[in-house]
């Protein structure tokens, strides 16, 4: 305990890296700028509240993957494939507990939820484990490799998925208390979204303390900086490396509970149709950070709805528009990681 | 059958020379099995009309066909080039729609085929040089992930533009005269079959393939398939040695392309058909990278072995499955796993074990195997 107390006052005197604010201010600007254009305040914010939860989601499903990109310089193709076993794994709690959803009591609905958010988690954890063991080890400093192997690995879990829960698309109903909308006056808010939004703020604020304020963080921090300097004090980066992996497609899972009661179908492909938008944003955030990642994924979803509002069939590549734009003026991302 | 006889002594002498070797630029098969298995492949495609009777094989042959021109040409890509492209079946699509469009639109002549043709092969260019300006100067990473977002948003696009494209549903066209079915090209029936327009449309899908196959085999032996894999093996040093890394790695991948929409047109023209799930879906994607990787990376003899392998696979592994699926049907979940359906699963798990133990795929092994 001493020695982090005193790591702590020694990293408090080094002169702190200044925050780059300027993609920060994009997603506030990017709101106010189509205000305007949408005109009307009301559908203003209903669009930007379904963004936002749109862009959490999508935020959860990409953070686990720029993290390990950022930290193992390993890239999974394959994590679609997580979001999907996270979405199917609500069934093993929605099997026997379904009258939960059904109940008219918060208190259930919720439990439920988070039950399955715990059940989706465990499950793509113990999967990750073994497939960072099985696929990912034997490949890693190959980025060839890598994208084969792991697409192998999706192409295979997803065979699996559809051998044990059958291949056509599966319904599923959200609890009662989150479906439907508040209204405020002419505002109209869809609760899940809202949901949506709370999760995905506690999971990053989560995120950014463990990695800011923690032992491990700093570790984590060290190891995307320069892994042989970390392996070189007797942190034994491996298994950093592996709980990272791990953690990565949990936070997958949980993005995969998200989506799936958004879309209320389950299908097998459903992981892979969403990894488009996680790279492009992971791309817009720059690969490996977290933070360029939560702007990056708010961006692509604003941007989506609000081109879809005012000109749908631009709607369609606003998302390629976005990524070239942002490349464009940063051509590493917008919150480039440092070695790379 | 000169070439069959040709072909076979050529593999048996250490030092080939004479037409087979000018004609597969002196990248002979370097293993007799291999050989053996090559000439069954080529002259089964070769004589399909005439082996078998009723359209499915004749399909399956034409199948075969399309998708050894496609592979090779990723195989340019992903073997020699070290790149992974996600947009492949994106020129595929555009090969095919090309087609299609300008046979729907301008009536059902060669001259239309030709227009839909070099439009294609102009859009295609266009966009292979524009994403690899765009993005082959960064990391080998970036160009995969992008080329998967443009991929994804060409398929979509494809979908929304009903009015042209025909949407989910594609297009069906008439094709021109000679190809119909009641077309005869001579009144007698040699060996016993007719040679009809289906027969011409096999055969010029064939030749095209073939002739793709020789030109893709040209240029990886060309000073500059040398250079395109001395980037695979170290981007750096060849960069030092003075060669444009980006400049080659877009003429591949615009080469590739090109290849790729030739291809496309050409399953158009045998389908009659062309919509998303023929040539631009995701699955097709999928399809290719376990071709390229079971048949060989980096070997185009891989593209014809992966191709042929999986289209039969495809077509009749399933009734195999099925046989097995039933006969295990009192056990638990094994049923399941070898369910028809489920024969993907266990062409991904070859997969992974082609890229861990065996690289170079059947092709590396059966090479390996000469050699040893």
């Amino acid at each position: 305990m001493t020695d982090i107390a005193t790591n702590a006052a020694d990293t408090a005197e080094l002169p702190r890296a200044r925050t780059d604010w300027l993609p920060l201010l994009l997603v506030p600007a990017l709101a106010l700028l189509a205000l305007p254009f949408i005109g009307n305040p009301s559908s203003w914010v209903t669009l930007t509240v379904a963004g936002l939860a749109m862009g959490m989601m999508i935020f959860l499903m990409a953070s686990g993957l720029t993290l390990v990109f950022g930290l193992m310089d390993i890239i999974n193709f394959g994590h679609g494939v997580f979001i999907s076993l996270g979405a199917y794994a609500t069934l093993i709690v929605l099997g026997p507990l379904a009258a939960w959803g059904q109940a008219d009591s918060l208190g259930l609905n919720l439990a439920l939820m988070g039950l399955c958010i715990l059940v989706a988690m465990a499950l793509t954890a113990a999967v990750g484990a073994v497939f960072e063991r099985v696929i990912v080890r034997p490949v890693y400093g190959s980025h060839l490799k890598q994208i084969l192997v792991t697409m192998g690995g999706l192409i295979v879990t997803e065979q699996a998925i559809h051998a044990i829960w059958g291949a056509s698309p599966i319904p599923i109903a959200l609890p009662a208390s989150l479906r439907g909308a508040y209204v405020l006056g002419d505002i109209v808010m869809e609760r899940y979204r809202v949901f949506a939004v709370v999760i995905g703020l506690v999971v990053f604020a989560g995120m950014e303390l463990l990695l800011n304020r923690t032992r491990i963080g700093l570790l984590i921090r060290a190891g995307v900086e320069n892994p042989e300097m970390v392996e070189a004090l007797g942190y034994r980066i491996r298994r950093l490396f592996v709980s990272v992996f791990v953690a990565g497609s949990a936070l997958a899972g949980l993005g995969g509970v998200m989506w799936a009661f958004y879309r209320q179908t389950l299908t097998a492909g459903m992981g892979m149709e969403v990894m488009v938008l996680v790279f492009i944003v992971i791309i817009i955030g720059g690969l490996g950070s977290v933070g360029g990642c939560f702007v990056g994924s708010l961006l692509v979803a604003l941007v989506a709805n609000y081109v879809g509002f005012l000109a749908p069939k631009l709607a369609l590549i606003s998302n390629i528009l976005v990524m070239a734009l942002v490349l464009v003026w940063r051509p590493q991302g917008l919150f480039p990681v440092a070695r790379r | 059958m000169t070439a069959r006889s040709a072909l076979s002594a050529a593999a048996t002498q250490p030092r080939p020379t004479g037409m087979m070797s000018r004609l597969l630029s002196s990248d002979m098969p370097r293993s007799r099995a291999l050989s053996a298995i090559l000439i069954v492949i080529v002259a089964g495609l070769a004589a399909t009309p005439f082996l078998f009777s009723g359209s499915q094989p004749l399909s399956t042959a034409a199948k075969i066909c399309v998708f050894i021109a496609l592979v090779a040409s990723y195989d340019l890509l992903l073997g020699y080039t070290g790149i992974v492209s996600f947009a492949h079946t994106m020129f595929f699509g555009i090969g095919g729609y090309g087609v299609a469009i300008a046979l729907e639109r301008l009536g059902p002549t060669w001259i239309s085929v030709a227009i839909g043709l070099a439009v294609a092969l102009v859009l295609s260019a266009v966009l292979a040089v524009a994403i690899g300006l765009l993005s082959l100067r960064v990391r080998a990473i970036f160009f995969s992930m992008i080329t998967l977002a443009v991929a994804s948003a060409a398929a979509v696009l494809a979908s929304q533009m009903s009015t042209v494209t025909g949407g989910e549903d594609g297009l069906s066209f008439q094709l021109p005269p000679q190809l119909r079915p009641a077309f005869r090209l001579l009144l007698e029936p040699i060996f016993g079959v007719t040679i009809n327009g289906r027969v011409l449309a096999y055969y010029l899908v064939f030749f095209a393939a073939l002739a793709i196959f020789l030109a893709l085999l040209r240029i990886v032996n060309s000073p500059f398939g040398r250079v395109l894999q001395a980037i695979r093996e170290n981007e750096f040093r060849a960069e030092a040695l003075g060669y444009r890394v980006v400049a080659y790695r877009t003429a591949a991948s615009v080469i590739s392309a090109l290849a790729a929409t030739v291809a496309g047109a050409m399953l158009a023209l045998w389908l009659r058909y062309n919509g998303p799930d023929t040539t631009l879906s995701f699955s097709i994607m999928i399809d290719i990278l376990l071709m390229v990787v079971i048949g060989g990376m980096g070997t185009l003899y891989g593209a014809v072995i992966g191709a042929t392998l999986f289209v039969l696979a495809q077509s009749y592994l399933q009734v195999l499955m099925g046989a097995a699926s039933s006969g295990l049907s009192g056990i638990p979940f094994l049923p399941d796993l070898v369910h028809p359906d489920r024969w993907l699963l266990w062409l991904g798990a070859l997969f992974i074990i082609s890229v861990y133990a065996f690289p170079g795929g059947i092709v590396g092994y059966l090479r390996k195997r000469q050699s040893a």
